[in-house]
């Protein structure tokens, strides 16, 4: 049975008009995919990075592997002592860079200094340091003072003070500004609001910034020796050196641990402070 | 009636495990402390202070372009070559990983958590070290630098990948399941179009860290501007020193703002 409906006379619908808006172009999304491939591109071109190098080094790098293992143990003996070293170089690096970052994340933030004139250059400043990458630092530090850990803290210091102070003042930006009205209401100054009306607000959290540096700074601590600047990083280049794999790779199974283990403890730790 | 707040706010105790805490502390300060060798500043450091100053205040605005060869302008732009690099690579290489990890993926426990196990050692394994090696395998070269940059790189940015994975709304999934999806088209069609902003943002932040990284690469034959950086300080040629930093705190500076505002617009 044919259907009637094919047959009858239809008015054909008047079309509405459109009330879904156009999808967005893609022309854009093409546009940046181009623009990024080109920039690959260009890299690789820049770098020299092709596929064919990459397949070529393939051998020498399971070469260097199968030298690699199995590990020195008995290399520890020589670089526990580099160890410890590294270790105390973050710790007396990060102490000092956070001692110094408090007066500068104060004097970065908005809602305690209200001049401007103040703030921005403090904090154009800071930002400066921080572009400065820490291996840079320990090479400007060992030109300075000359070979040894000593350089390695004060560019820890310089970098803990620029990380923590960032940190500590938008930390600071963004606390409860009740109990400061309260105290500026009853008349008290710049000193006492800090002490009675910060400080107990941001304890915890500049506590847990400091921790953290600590965790980046054993890391970076123990690769500021490649120029010059104390900890185990020095053994870095005298083990590759005299191509002895073994020993390179004990250096880093046993930075590995460490810093592992220090992780661990300062996870544990920040997670009861906060 | 004079009651005083004191007696009816009880003070808190004083617990014997702080003062416990405090004690050890000092005693690790105590520790450090006596480990450093104090002594052996050079007579010559305010001298060489002085010095450095005077360089950053008078660089060497020749050096920016030279006809022939090892320039700033060359450097900058190979550092920025093989942070891009680095950074696709391991945006490439990571995707497979974060999925890996991401503990609503995978059906069981073992599986992510040995995802999440290898991301953190790789995370762990500092990027100077594995440009060392990189060098021993193929040769000193930014080339060396871009795979270092490319595998470091994985650590951090799979972890994050992963952590954004598993805050995804499971409706969608849910749904294409229902109907009768295959994985790959879920992934395609619910997971892919909730992840890509976070993953976009994470890319552009780990760029960020990734030109940093760069410019001290050089400092052990890995190209970049490193190398004629730790030249010239090796050199004592301060002026140098001088417009190099100016150069890399520029370009950090440019690249740090264009990245924060696309950031922002992604999220």
């Amino acid at each position: 049975m044919k259907m009637e409906l094919d047959t009858a006379p239809f008015e054909q619908p008047v079309q509405p008009p459109l009330l879904r808006p156009k999808p967005p172009g893609k022309l854009k999304h093409y546009l940046t995919a181009a623009f990024l491939l080109l920039l690959v591109w260009g890299s690789s071109l820049q770098t020299d990075a092709t596929f064919k190098e990459l397949v070529e080094g393939l051998p020498n790098m399971l070469d260097l592997l199968r030298e690699m293992f199995p590990p020195r143990w008995s290399y520890l003996d020589n670089i526990w002592q580099a160890m410890l070293e590294t270790i105390r170089m973050a710790l007396i690096g990060t102490t000092l860079g956070a001692f110094l970052a408090v007066p500068v994340a104060l004097l970065c933030a908005g809602n305690l200094i209200k001049s401007r004139w103040i703030t921005y250059p403090v904090r154009f400043l800071l930002n400066l340091v921080r572009t400065i990458p820490d291996l840079l630092l320990a090479a400007f530090f060992v030109a300075i003072l000359g070979l040894g850990p000593l350089p390695g803290i004060f560019a820890l210091s310089v970098f803990s003070l620029g990380l923590i102070a960032k940190l500590t003042y938008e930390a600071l930006e963004a606390i409860d500004p009740g109990p400061l009205e309260a105290m500026t209401a009853v008349g008290a100054n710049l000193a006492q609001l800090i002490v009675y009306g910060v400080v107990p607000q941001i304890r915890a959290h500049f506590a847990s910034f400091t921790l953290y540096t600590f965790e980046i700074n054993i890391r970076a601590a123990a690769v500021l020796g490649l120029v010059g600047a104390g900890g185990i990083g020095h053994y870095y280049e005298v083990t590759l050196g005299f191509f002895e794999y073994d020993k390179t790779c004990m250096i880093i199974i046993f930075t590995l641990v460490v810093v592992l283990v220090i992780d661990y403890l300062s996870t544990k730790l920040r997670e009861k402070w906060i | 009636m004079s009651k005083s707040w004191n007696d009816v706010i009880p003070q808190p105790k004083k617990s014997r495990l702080r003062l416990l805490i405090y004690a050890l502390l000092a005693v690790v300060y105590i520790w450090a402390f006596a480990g450093i060798p104090f002594s052996g500043i050079k007579e010559t450091a305010g001298q060489v202070t002085k010095a450095i100053f005077t360089g950053l205040f008078s660089p060497d605005w020749d050096f920016v372009y030279l006809p022939g060869g090892e320039d700033l302008l060359r450097g900058l732009l190979d550092t920025l070559a093989i942070s891009i690099l680095g950074t696709v690579i391991s945006a490439l290489i990571c995707i497979p990983f974060a999925f890996w990890a991401a503990a609503n993926m995978s059906r069981t426990v073992f599986a992510s958590g040995s995802g999440k196990t290898l991301l953190s050692l790789i995370r762990v394994f500092p990027e100077i070290v594995m440009a060392l090696l990189f060098i021993k395998a193929v040769g000193p070269g930014s080339f060396a630098g871009v795979l270092a940059l490319g595998l470091h790189s994985v650590g951090m940015l799979g972890k994050l990948f992963s952590e954004e994975v598993e805050q995804i709304d499971t409706g969608p999934t849910e749904a294409l399941i229902a109907a009768g999806a295959t994985r790959l088209q879920m992934v395609r069609f619910a997971v892919l179009p909730q992840v890509l902003p976070g993953f976009l943002s994470y890319i552009l932040y780990r760029f960020e860290i990734n030109l940093r990284s760069a410019t001290i690469l050089g400092v052990i034959g890995a190209g970049g501007i490193g190398t004629p950086l730790i030249f010239a300080l090796s050199s004592r040629n301060w002026d140098r020193v001088g417009i190099i930093l100016l150069g890399i705190i520029v370009m950090i500076t440019v690249v740090d703002f264009i990245s924060g505002s696309l950031r922002k617009k992604l999220v």
